[in-house]
């Protein structure tokens, strides 16, 4: 009875062992991506900021220091079973980084990255805790976490109001999107507001009901807090401006984390004017790095982006995450002196990572992003992000750069990776060396 | 202990009257989301009645005929030449269901009809992102001579905001259900449905052509599938996560009765306005986000009193 | 001529009553189970053992659980993946709570807390029938999402919202967590599915398993030659849930590694009911079957165009996988409404005349 299965699965394999002919003179970088599913409208313009970046490098510079990248998409549809099915696929094609690009995905890949010797890339997703080198010396997620961009936001409310005390007695709704994601910043907020005696008013939605929000804005409406807060995904973004537009909330007092794209705020027409989000990379075209990729890749076809959504918010962040995994590649190719690196020099490649303003500049980035730097200790970097307003067509940058409390985000990262080190008995220690002098 | 009783029990209904403007505001929301749900039940009852299968896909066919609309319109068709051509699109989907699912298939069990209905959702899931790509549409309201804005009315001690959108809405699917009860009942083609519906044997021995009427069907409820998905794409978006808003669609339909019009509007009201109301006046007890579920327990409450729904048919059980 | 019982004697009631009577149904098994246990470790790659096996046998475990009910007993239940995440998540607090007790015990025990909140949940089946039950079991799927989500407890109050895996160990052998090795973890599932299928068999060709069938067939008939209906659906729904209980335990500690609630969305029941149907309706081999359609035939498709040098998108890859899932279900479903069992039986029925046609 099995066997026709058996047969049929043997087969499978013949199929499916991926060919392990890795050619030495190429670096595989597996892209994981979403075009399809919920979260697809999301998805695509990273991937194809992801996926225009690192051919651009090809094309441009035949690839980095002179290996080309050989790049491969696997589908993950936001979806973790499929995506651990993509990490297996890729695998032994000797991937020198992973993004899974969803925070269900990194979770599950975390413990294996030690194992399997594969970095993990989550940029500003994923376990915020996993910022702390020592415990977690394979996983980076650069530039910043969910509570650096809790506290950002509230220092620029605070700047809004005219001083962080002014905050006292104020009344801070949270819309969030009811998974991990966001609720992760809700200790973090308890936390502030008892330091700076606001009060907070949480509205989640459920992922099923991420188009059905009227109950939770009758309840902004009723409340009638302040400013408000979102962390958002997906349509949930959408249709949460819309239903703010729709009950008349201010939009100047309407700041979200740094997820929504100009399509989540175009919808709402006119009235989406002044909606807010954080950013630390630049939404628009005007960049030697953009025009390179317009006129290499995109021009020429080998792209599957449309051209209009070249320079677009979610896609420069895709951008910006592929220049994050061919710096690393650069930096392991320099410190090794070898061409074709691998999982583990690239792992050394993220912790020397130093890009400062002289460095941008070479990229074509000169003021697409400020300058970083990731250390064995700091794998994340806690970069300042600055307010972005919505004009009607496009996104704005209205303020100056802020810095994250790191203050107070640090002793909660400490304590977070400490407790998942616990929880997760056996957790190794990090016995990787560290190359930083 | 007695502080959580006041909360469930006296608290609600002291918000309630306290500020009478939000609870009429409340019931409007839930008023209209429960127009939508009806809608979506609507296209369900219309296939369960004439040809007994579960349709599974109702859901998707309502975002992918709006998609079909909207998509076409990005295209640079024209909105009401895209409306018409997603109509025809509808039509070659039921004539492709008829000859393609449910003509192999008649006779079997009704649950291996719903399984394909199933297999049905994937194709179109598929072929919809394939063509149209995943990410969400707006809809051309302004094109489709769909109103825009709001009307504030100063009353009840506040402010009850009215979107026009939402008016729209709702009218528009009082019209199709009339429109659609008048079918029934006054057409020949609404006669040979219900004969249909009745007795499918009996039905083809004054000849029926149960082939043709099914085509009808499905192709009604496309048309009523398109219609709810612009009005729901309207208020938020067209995307694929519209497909598990329809699965609201099924709490309505065990409260309405699988097999009643009537029951499907009705079903579909309590259902909005009942998950509306909780999740604003009781939601915050527990921290909100129970409107995912809530709909299936009051839908299940009712059940357990009358367990064929609402206004189901009586099931005689014989041996 | 390849499957000819004839000569095959019974002599006493025990053999009659077998689960295997004939002789070449032994043979094939012991070939089977030789094959699971020695061929595949020994021969089959990382990406086979990690992403085909044990996914597969997860989710066939999940599949004879769901069988239980819907095919046996004929309640339908779509509510399936929600008593997956209750066996997840109480072997990720059982495990917690009492670290120093084996792995595999939590994971086989965690069924029975699924099992009792399935018979919680299958109350209703008493008063509501068919599709309509159906539809009652979504509510459980959604109440209990909504319970992991929002239950801090039940995750330990992780800041990340989600069940993360330690690394368990069993004899010194690491088996849970990144370092227990995929083969490992592939003898664990094979071992904890196949003992549990061994165990279904024999209760579903018993008694209870055919007063399940009698429900199944027609409740009230069921109830007047004696058959207590209550405690026969509630059985059903208990053993059923204890079943999917235990695979949702395998499919986080042992497949996953990690899983927030959306791991036990209602897209995960659905695919099981698909696996159950498809597969065949009251049959353990269909159940296999089921899972192997389901979850091996998209792999293969995603491998097709890369095994042709076929320059596809990866996204496009994923838009056909859904249209030739969908339209395979569609295929299936009109050549064969009884499911791959069905065709399984046939082509015994075939074997064993062959080469004559009768």
């Amino acid at each position: 009875m099995l066997r026709k299965t058996l047969f049929a699965m043997l087969a499978t394999t013949t199929l499916a062992a991926p060919a392990a002919v890795r050619a030495e003179d190429s670096i595989f970088v597996p892209l994981f991506t979403y075009r399809t599913g919920a979260f697809g409208g999301s998805g695509t313009p990273i991937a194809d900021g992801m996926h225009d970046y690192l051919s651009m490098l090809n094309e441009r510079d035949g690839g980095i220091g002179g290996v080309k990248l050989a790049i491969e998409e696997c589908e993950t549809g936001y979806d973790t079973k499929k995506g651990l099915e993509c990490y297996e696929a890729v695998k032994p094609k000797g991937p020198v980084v992973v993004n899974p690009w969803s925070t269900g995905i990194t979770l599950s890949l975390i413990p294996k990255a030690a194992v399997d010797k594969i970095p993990i890339l989550s940029m500003a997703y994923g376990l915020s805790a996993s910022a702390q080198g020592d415990t977690f010396p394979w996983v980076f997620n650069p530039p910043d976490t969910y509570w650096d961009g809790m506290s950002m936001i509230l220092k620029y409310i605070g700047a809004q109001a005219g001083g962080l005390d002014k905050l006292k007695g104020k009344k801070i709704g949270y819309i969030y999107l009811d998974a991990g994601f966001g609720k992760e910043p809700l200790p973090f907020l308890d936390q502030l507001a008892k330091d700076y005696g606001f009060e907070t008013k949480l509205y989640p939605v459920a992922a099923a009901e991420m188009q059905n929000q009227s109950a939770q804005w009758l309840n902004v409406r009723r409340d009638r807090p302040d400013y408000m807060i979102m962390y958002g995904w997906g349509a949930l973004q959408p249709t949460a401006i819309k239903e703010a537009v729709k009950i008349g909330y201010p939009m100047e007092k309407f700041i979200s984390i740094w997820w929504p794209s100009e399509a989540d705020a175009k919808g709402a027409g006119e009235g989406a004017v002044g909606f807010k989000t954080l950013n630390w990379h630049a939404a628009n075209a005007d960049f030697p790095v953009i025009k390179d990729i317009q006129k290499l890749v995109v021009e020429k076809g080998k792209s599957q982006s449309p051209k209009e959504a070249v320079g677009t918010v979610l896609y420069n962040r895709g951008v910006y995450n592929s220049m994050l995994i061919a710096e690393a590649i650069r930096n392991a190719q320099k410190l090794t002196g070898k061409k074709a690196v691998n999982g583990e020099d690239v792992r050394r490649g993220f912790e020397t990572m130093n890009v400062d303003a002289a460095r941008l500049k070479e990229l074509g980035m000169d003021g697409f992003t400020g300058a970083f730097k990731l250390t064995c200790a700091d794998h994340n970097g806690h970069r300042p992000t600055f307010v972005q307003r919505f004009d009607g067509t496009k996104y704005v940058k209205v303020s100056d750069w802020i810095e994250p409390m790191t203050d107070k985000v640090m002793p909660l990262l400490e304590a977070d990776a400490k407790a998942y080190a616990e929880k997760n008995a056996g957790w190794p220690k990090r016995t990787e060396a560290c190359d930083a002098k | 202990m007695m502080h959580l009783l006041y909360q469930i029990f006296i608290d609600p209904f002291v918000q309630m009257a306290g500020a009478p403007d939000l609870l009429v505001q409340t019931l409007w929301e839930g008023f209209v989301g429960g127009m939508l749900y009806a809608l979506i039940a609507l296209g369900f009852v219309l296939i369960f009645k004439a040809s007994g299968v579960f349709n599974f896909a109702q859901g998707i066919m309502m975002v992918f005929a709006a998609l079909t609309m909207v998509g076409l319109y990005e295209k640079g068709v024209p909105a009401p030449l895209a409306l018409l051509l997603a109509i025809g699109v509808m039509y070659l989907l039921a004539v492709a269901v008829e000859r393609l699912i449910l003509r192999p298939l008649v006779n079997q069990p009704d649950i291996m009809l719903f399984m394909a209905t199933f297999g049905l959702t994937y194709v179109l899931i598929g072929v919809g992102e394939l063509i149209f790509g995943g990410s969400p549409k707006e809809v051309p309201t302004a094109q489709l001579g769909l109103p825009k804005g709001a009307y504030d009315i100063h009353a009840f001690g506040g402010l009850v905001s009215l979107q026009k959108i939402d008016i729209a809405a709702a009218l528009i699917a009082s019209i199709m259900v009339a429109a659609l009860a008048v079918f029934f009942q006054k057409t020949r083609i609404g006669r040979a449905l219900r004969a249909v519906a009745d007795d499918h044997q009996a039905a083809l021995s004054v000849g029926i052509s149960l082939n043709q009427i099914w085509v009808i069907v499905w192709f009604t409820a496309g048309v009523v599938a398109l219609a709810t998905g612009i009005m729901w794409g309207a208020r938020s978006d067209v995307s694929f996560s519209l497909q598990v808003i329809a699965l609201k669609a099924l709490p309505v339909l065990i409260l309405g009765g699988f097999t009643s019009v009537p029951g499907a509007i009705v079903g579909g009201l309590i259902i909005g306005i009942g998950e509306k109301l909780g999740e604003f006046y009781w939601g915050p007890l527990v921290g909100g986000g129970i409107d995912s579920w809530l709909a299936y327990a009051i839908a299940l409450a009712f059940l357990l009193f009358k367990p064929e729904g609402l206004f189901g048919e009586k099931i005689i059980e014989r041996i | 001529m390849f499957y000819r019982e004839v000569g095959q004697f019974k002599t006493n009631y025990a053999a009659d009553q077998a689960i295997f009577p004939i002789r070449q149904d032994r043979i094939g098994l012991a070939l089977i189970l030789l094959v699971a246990f020695i061929v595949i470790p020994l021969f089959g790659g990382e990406f086979l053992i990690a992403s085909v096996m044990i996914p597969f046998l997860v989710l066939a475990l999940a599949a004879i659980g769901l069988n239980i009910l819907v095919g046996y007993t004929g309640l339908i239940s779509l509510g399936a993946a929600a008593f997956m995440g209750v066996g997840a998540y109480a072997c990720y607090k059982l495990s917690t709570i009492f670290p120093e007790v084996n792995i595999v015990v939590w994971i086989v025990a965690s069924g029975f807390v699924s099992a009792a909140v399935g018979v919680l949940f299958g109350l209703p089946s008493l008063r509501i029938k068919g599709f309509y039950l159906a539809i009652a079991t979504l509510a459980a799927q959604f109440f209990l999402q909504w319970c992991f989500q929002r239950v801090p407890w039940l995750y330990n109050y992780n800041t990340s919202g989600a069940i993360e895996v330690p690394t368990h160990t069993l004899f010194g052998v690491p088996v849970t967590g990144a370092s227990a090795t995929p083969v490992t973890r592939y003898y664990v599932v094979l071992t904890i599915v196949v003992g549990m299928t061994w165990v279904a068999a024999n209760l579903v060709h018993g008694r209870i398993g055919r007063n399940w069938m009698a429900v199944r067939d027609m409740d009230i008939a069921a109830q007047l030659m004696g058959i207590r209906l209550l405690p026969a659906k509630l059985l059903a729904f208990a053993v059923s849930s204890f079943y999917v209980g235990v695979a949702g335990a395998l499919m986080v500690f042992m497949w996953l590694g990690a899983a927030e609630p959306e791991a036990f969305n209602i897209n995960q029941s659905f695919i099981l009911l698909f696996m159950v149907i498809i597969g065949g309706l009251g049959s353990l081999i269909g159940s296999f079957l089921g899972a192997a359609l389901i979850h091996i035939l998209p792999i293969i498709v995603r491998m097709v165009p890369d095994a042709l040098g076929i320059p596809i998108g990866a996204a496009t890859v994923e838009h056909l996988t859904f249209i030739i899932t969908g339209a395979m279900i569609i295929f299936f479903l009109v050549v064969e409404p009884h499911g791959l069992a069905r065709l399984w039986a046939i082509a015994k029925q075939k074997l064993r005349v062959w080469p004559f046609p009768y």
